[in-house]
């Protein structure tokens, strides 16, 4: 079999139980709001953005205008605009790819990619497309099973939800100890602190950003000093 | 329940439109540069650490820090992801002990406040 393969179904492991939950957990309210299993199916392949899909059934069922829709969708998933900036390079060199990953880029994605250690013997291109493909087909699974079966899984799931997090934990911890500047981790969690207490769980997410952004643009001098030291020693 | 199928669709169609320009921006202003600037692919090497910890605080966010139970299963959960990820270095075992962990203490009667 395919060492590229093998090795992306490796790396995808630990965001499979979120995908099956999140995607059930969509499935199911789609289901009991009456909406047939084609819609979960297609809002799992075009639209792929697991938080986006859940707010969008109660969008859907309250009947808010479409202009309401755009704003929200836009709210909601405007951390992804900080995302690409690392794969910029990577993605272009890609062809025909080149969309399909940029348009499937979510958190989860997101998190793998920036985790791999790729082995010498692998390609980097082709690892990243089967990520993101294997990941995509999952979440496409996961939303039609939870639409068609959702409403017969025996036992009670709540808190699975929970391994996303605990994954995002463990890529942190990877970074601190891989990268020779602290610095770029301290100012995401200083900011995303301070925003989440004067701004609240709802609102804090894009300042953060933001200004984890400029922090990061102002302190580039003397991050840069740090990276290059250490790849100089 | 009667389903509007072109309000559906139209809706669907525009959440699709509005998250791929989400994922699609930096690579409108930048995918076609020849050699990025240096600023950007800097932000590349240092952004995802900043991105990675403001998204384990997103996760988190919807904690009652100000109510019982204060949010201890969920912190309780992100130590022991702490520390078995600290000391065995082992991304599936770590994501068992914390998800294991939380699942267990969310369906304990002393957290759900009964």
């Amino acid at each position: 079999m395919n060492k590229n393969l093998v090795f992306a179904l490796q790396q995808v492991v630990p965001v499979i139980f979120p995908y099956l939950f999140i995607g059930i957990a969509f499935g199911v309210l789609m289901d009991e709001a009456g909406y047939s299993v084609g819609w979960s199916f297609i809002s799992g392949v075009f639209i792929y953005a697991g938080s986006m899909q859940i707010v969008m059934v109660s969008l859907l069922t309250a009947g808010a205008s479409l202009g309401t829709i755009a704003m929200m969708t836009f709210f909601v998933n405007a951390r992804h605009i900080f995302y690409g900036i690392a794969f910029i390079d990577t993605f272009r060199k890609m062809g025909w790819k080149y969309p399909y990953m940029v348009v499937t880029l979510t958190d989860e994605v997101y998190s793998i990619l920036c985790a791999v250690n790729y082995p010498n013997d692998l390609e980097i291109k082709k690892v990243d497309f089967y990520i993101t493909l294997i990941l995509h087909l999952v979440w496409i699974f996961s939303c039609v099973a939870g639409a068609l079966f959702g409403q017969l899984i025996p036992f009670d799931l709540a808190g699975i939800e929970f391994s996303a997090t605990a994954f995002f934990v463990t890529v942190c911890m990877n970074q601190w100890q891989q990268m020779d500047s602290h610095l770029p981790a301290i100012t995401g969690l200083i900011s995303a602190l301070v925003f989440y207490f004067i701004l609240g769980p709802n609102q804090f997410i894009l300042p953060a950003l933001s200004v984890s952004v400029l922090a990061l643009v102002l302190m580039k001098t003397k991050i840069h000093q740090t990276l290059t030291m250490a790849i100089d020693q | 329940m009667n389903i509007d199928w072109k309000y559906t669709l139209a809706a669907i169609v525009v959440v699709v439109l509005v998250t791929v320009f989400t994922r699609a921006l930096p690579f409108i202003f930048f995918g076609r540069k020849k050699a990025l600037p240096e600023t950007v692919t800097y932000l590349g090497m240092v952004l995802p650490a900043a991105i990675m910890i403001i998204l384990v605080i997103f996760c988190l966010r919807n904690i009652g820090f100000t109510a019982f139970p204060y949010g201890l299963p969920e912190l309780l959960a992100v130590g022991i992801v702490v520390i078995v990820q600290f000391f065995k270095k082992n991304v599936f075992l770590s994501i068992i002990a914390g998800t294991g962990l939380y699942m267990i203490l969310i369906r304990m009667p002393f957290f759900m406040g009964a």
